[in-house]
């Protein structure tokens, strides 16, 4: 009898909660891992920046070809990130203003604008709406055709996996490669970029190559977990592990590390938190695993071992 | 091959006399916004010497090395680095920027700073390895700072700092070593171990400048000097180009005289 329960309820996991537990761990992952850098250049908000304009690309995607299938929606928010990133550069350039200034004034007029365009034309009919922007939908990413554990090993079962995930897992191998062959460059650039230009590290393909693989982990990511999630993976991740250690791997891996519990603690207090405290309903799981995320950041503010550094130097 | 790409780039070719020098500089010219931070400026520095670019705030200097070395875009001018250019002699050339210009808060230990020097003897897609940590000790030990190799770079003072920038250019082991303002903000015991180091280079043959702000040391640690102000006022070896008459040139009404009087020129 109680071993009917437990197989009843592994069933039941593995169809409902596995499925966007793992997508949402692989979205996570995949921003955390160029958020280390953006963040050390002081470039955070570009994760924000390129999140925020993913709304106004997918909606002219939509109003183009007419579809909401993956591929069109995905290269329409590409295209929005990479013009987004040349505005950001133009009106650093002719405006004069600070970089942080110029996306802050970038992505939220790309993001009004996509809103915009989102009420004055006709896509009632499908489901894009800012809700879905902001949130995600990673709740109804289940497995239909999971019956139990044993499904990871049916083929026919895996077929049928939600798409998100083996997009989202081939994104993350790409990241991951990008930052493990390019280490000593990202991190000597990262460090000191005249240095780096001058040992023949060439640093504005290398800056380049960086934006495009935050772009690709936005859109990607965008799509399953919606922009909340992936603008706090970007920053709070990064930022809680550089408060755990003093260097640039460990900060890495440390941020590997509280992505992963954000994702799968949130995702597990949305959905069975509110019932601990009698509630029937779950609440938003994209909202709680950025929650999660900045409540790890306010814990490492407070308990990191390397959280006095700032402003604490030595003299010799 | 390479002489027609000389000429294709400048439409000139540089004079036989200082082809191989470390440093030939032609015109240069680099500009932020509209007003050029260095305008056509000459220089020719010889091997083995050890010169001191000289200039009030805002003359340039940094800029010239950073122009040099196409670390800023330059608006026209051609650089040769012991005769060719740059992107083919990157190797025999070390470069330290200034301390200031970085963030001593970046997640690393001394020891990955100075590793970053052996970036050329990696390879590609490789990463550091242990052969790379013992050259890399062996040049925190020139400067002094081997006891600090495990600290975090934003615990050390502003004086072990500069060292570690020195060390991590010691570990290119290059000809020809290009270093702005190494003894800015630096204590006296930081001052007299680079100055060291530096005659040390020199003395093995190696070629240093410094963008240097201290006119009363200028005799004691170089020999050549080249006066920058936005233009290049005077370039030479101390003994007659580090005089009152272009100090008052590159300095205008900022320099006063009884200051000049106290340093001791030729």
């Amino acid at each position: 009898m109680i071993d009917d329960l437990i197989t009843a309820l592994g069933a039941e996991f593995v169809q409902l909660s596995l499925t966007p537990i793992v997508i949402g761990t692989l979205a996570a992952i995949a921003c955390a891992l160029p958020g280390n850098f953006l963040l050390l250049r002081r470039q955070a908000l570009i994760g924000d920046a390129i999140s925020h304009v993913v709304l106004p690309g997918i909606v002219a995607a939509f109003l183009v070809t007419g579809t909401i299938t993956a591929v069109p929606m995905m290269l329409g928010a590409g295209a929005a990130a990479i013009i987004a990133v040349a505005m950001i550069e133009i009106v650093k350039r002719l405006g004069r203003v600070e970089p942080g200034a110029a996306m802050g004034l970038v992505f939220t007029t790309l993001f009004a604008a996509g809103v915009l365009f989102l009420e004055i034309t006709d896509t009632s009919s499908v489901h894009i709406d800012v809700q879905h922007a902001l949130l995600g939908n990673l709740e109804s990413l289940i497995w239909f055709d999971a019956e139990g554990w044993g499904s990871l090993l049916d083929p026919a079962a895996l077929a049928t996996l939600p798409p998100q995930l083996p997009r989202l897992a081939v994104v993350l191998v790409g990241i991951g490669l990008f930052i493990f062959l390019f280490w000593k460059e990202l991190k000597i650039s990262t460090f000191d970029a005249a240095f780096a230009g001058a040992i023949g590290i060439r640093t504005r393909v290398l800056g380049f190559a960086l934006v495009v693989a935050t772009a690709v982990a936005a859109v990607a990511a965008f799509d399953a977990v919606g922009s909340i999630i992936v603008i706090a993976m970007f920053v709070c991740p990064p930022a809680s592990a550089r408060l755990m250690t003093n260097q640039l791997a460990r900060q890495v891996g440390w941020s590997v590390v509280f992505a992963t519990i954000s994702a799968i603690l949130g995702y597990v207090l949305a959905g069975y938190g509110p019932g601990w405290f009698g509630s029937p309903y779950a609440v938003s799981a994209a909202g709680m695993i950025a929650t999660v995320s900045g409540v790890i950041l306010i814990l490492t503010c407070l308990f990191g071992p390397q959280r006095k550094r700032v402003g604490q130097q030595a003299e010799a | 091959m390479s002489s027609a790409k000389l000429v294709a780039e400048s439409g000139k070719i540089l004079d036989v006399a200082s082809k191989d020098a470390p440093l030939t500089v032609r015109g240069l010219t680099v500009s932020y916004g509209n007003k050029p931070a260095v305008f056509s400026v000459d220089a020719s520095i010889p091997a083995g010497s050890m010169t001191a670019i000289i200039g009030p705030n805002g003359a340039g200097k940094s800029t010239f090395l950073k122009g040099a070395l196409g670390v800023v875009p330059r608006l026209s001018g051609e650089v040769r680095i012991f005769g060719k250019l740059f992107e083919d002699a990157r190797d025999r050339v070390a470069y330290v920027p200034q301390r200031a210009s970085v963030d001593w808060d970046f997640p690393a230990r001394v020891i990955d700073v100075v590793l970053m020097g052996l970036y050329g003897s990696v390879g590609l897609f490789r990463l550091w390895r242990a052969r790379h940590r013992e050259q890399a000790m062996d040049c925190l030990k020139r400067v002094g700072m081997a006891d600090f190799a495990d600290r975090q770079i934003g615990q050390l003072s502003g004086g072990q700092q500069q060292r570690v920038f020195l060390a991590r250019a010691l570990a290119q082991n290059a000809e020809f070593y290009l270093l702005d303002e190494p003894f800015a903000g630096v204590d006296a015991a930081t001052e007299r171990a680079i100055v060291s180091v530096l005659k040390e280079l020199k003395s093995e043959g190696r070629t240093v400048v410094c963008v240097h702000h201290d006119l009363s040391t200028v005799a004691e640690y170089f020999d050549r000097v080249l006066l920058i102000n936005v233009r290049r006022i005077a370039e030479g070896p101390v003994e007659t180009t580090f005089t009152a008459e272009n100090l008052q040139e590159t300095y205008g009404g900022r320099l006063a005289a009884t200051h000049i009087d106290e340093l001791h020129l030729a």
